[in-house]
């Protein structure tokens, strides 16, 4: 019960909405999502059912006594959430991340893959 | 108004004009150069009593060609960001295009405390941090009373 309270809070917590591309092909989609200040280990992607989740804290290395006098980003949080639809294959996602920038490859199931139909004339 | 009869009740132009009504409502008016709050790279800025710090949030570049000047006590943060699109043919589809292309150019006006010849720039995880020394000169310091 508290874990789910907890859970529920988290949730609630704010956040900012990275910009993403999402570029599809015959094989798959790919997914690219702006997380400037995220590492790869406070990186936590999830998929539950049809749902994909994005979600990254954000840590800067900021000297003793800052005081901040302009932000533009004053969440130190990202989260985005996606459906990902029948055909696609949430077991084979493929995720890297390269300064800041998350390339999430996500192949269409085997047997969503385009394939050639040969017809017979008879 | 062809337009309007056309398309009597064109949702996105709608919510379109909502948004800009938004933005006037909160004083989130952009600048005249187009780039208001998120513009890219998003900047945080802050100091302490030895430096100041700018956080540019710039994920995705080379960290060669990011190009970082200070004139005159105005810092400029300049550089080149590629789509990373493939080209468009039959097969592919872009389904989202949200993130910044192209050009980009972001302008901050430093204090006065400030030494241009101590500015140390790092680059990690898409985040350009720099951090510039106040002068000796500047630092607040005890004065002695003899």
């Amino acid at each position: 019960m508290t874990n789910h309270v907890t859970k529920t809070e988290a949730a609630r917590r704010d956040a900012v909405l990275p910009p993403v591309d999402v570029i599809e092909d015959a094989t798959g989609i790919t997914l690219y999502a702006d997380l400037p200040g995220v590492s790869k280990e406070a990186l936590n992607l999830r998929v539950e059912g049809d749902t994909l989740t994005i979600e990254g804290e954000l840590s800067l290395a900021t000297p003793e006594g800052l005081q901040a006098s302009h932000a533009e980003v004053s969440v130190p949080r990202y989260r985005r959430v996606f459906t990902l639809s029948k055909e696609l294959d949430p077991d084979k996602i493929a995720a890297e991340m390269n300064h800041g920038v998350l390339k999430l490859r996500i192949p269409k199931a085997e047997h969503a893959q385009p394939r050639k139909v040969q017809i017979r004339v008879g | 108004m062809i337009y309007r009869s056309l398309f009597p009740r064109d949702i996105f132009a709608e919510l379109d004009r909502l948004q800009r009504e938004m933005a006037q409502a909160f004083d989130l008016s952009p600048s005249i150069r187009g780039f208001g709050r998120g513009g890219y790279p998003a900047l945080n800025v802050g100091g302490t009593q030895q430096s100041v710090e700018i956080y540019a949030f710039a994920p995705g570049l080379d960290p060669a060609k990011i190009d970082v000047n200070i004139d005159r006590g105005v810092l400029t943060i300049e550089g080149e960001r590629d789509s990373g699109l493939p080209p468009t043919d039959e097969k592919t589809a872009v389904h989202i295009n949200e993130r910044f292309a192209g050009r980009f150019r972001r302008v901050v006006s430093l204090p006065d405390d400030v030494d241009p010849n101590a500015c140390d720039a790092t680059y990690r995880d898409g985040v350009l941090h720099l951090s510039i020394k106040r002068r000796e000169s500047a630092l607040p310091r005890r004065i002695e009373v003899k």
